[in-house]
């Protein structure tokens, strides 16, 4: 299990990957790989969006982040799990968040990736601010709800 | 007891201050925590609490020592 986060931009597909090929006792184990990847729009509720920045608060993000993980474990058979979030300042086209699961079977991973990543919506203290192309500034309220 | 209390966030900018460090004495709860930190202000009525990074209720306990963080609804994700 591995919970990241990053002040700079990442590639989710170079995490995943050397995720997978340091994680040595999961060869052969896993048969399915459930991945997230949240990216940055340059549009949000009809107005056009240039910019962002992400606060958190460090220590409870991990914290909440770790927490999230293990209870996903306890709910599903998880062989591995890899969370990355990024903070800072952010622009359209860049990756905020990155979920990926690992399990033998398909079902799990899509289930225990998606509580991850609700919870994670829902629980994780991070909040975001954005700039619009108007330059006026504006937080976030609230997140929507995935399921609805 | 001495307390230090966080804020994040619109509710940080709101305030205008990042932290504050308080000291009580006798039994206190992370609502007393807020109405000593801002006599002025009302808490506001979504905002979330945490003691210690764990999510707790505003009529939680709090002890010596402890940080007490109070913030609007998450939008990470």
């Amino acid at each position: 299990m591995d919970i990241k986060v990053y002040p700079e931009s990442f590639d989710p597909w170079q995490e995943i990957q050397s995720h997978q090929h340091s994680a040595h006792n999961m060869a052969g184990k896993f048969g399915a790989t459930s991945i997230f990847i949240g990216t940055m729009r340059d549009f949000n509720e009809g107005d056009e969006v240039k910019g962002m920045t992400l606060e958190h608060y460090p220590g409870m993000t991990e914290k909440q982040l770790e927490k999230i993980v293990a209870e996903a474990v306890r709910q599903w058979p998880v062989i591995d799990a890899l969370v990355v979030h990024r903070v800072g300042d952010i622009l359209p086209n860049e990756p905020i968040v990155l979920v990926a699961v690992w399990t033998s079977h398909r079902g799990d991973a899509f289930d225990a990736s998606r509580y991850i990543m609700e919870a994670l919506k829902s629980r994780a203290p991070f909040w975001k601010k954005e700039l619009l192309i108007s330059q006026a500034e504006r937080w976030l309220e609230k997140n929507t709800d995935g399921y609805s | 007891m001495s307390i230090k209390v966080r804020y994040f966030a619109s509710l940080k900018e709101s305030i205008g201050r990042s932290e504050d460090n308080l000291a009580f004495s006798g039994a206190v709860t992370v609502s007393d925590v807020w109405h000593s930190a801002n006599p002025n202000k009302a808490l506001p009525e979504n905002v979330l609490a945490a003691v210690n990074m764990d999510y707790v209720e505003l009529n939680s306990a709090v002890k010596d020592g402890d940080e007490v963080a109070f913030f609007p609804p998450v939008t990470g994700g």
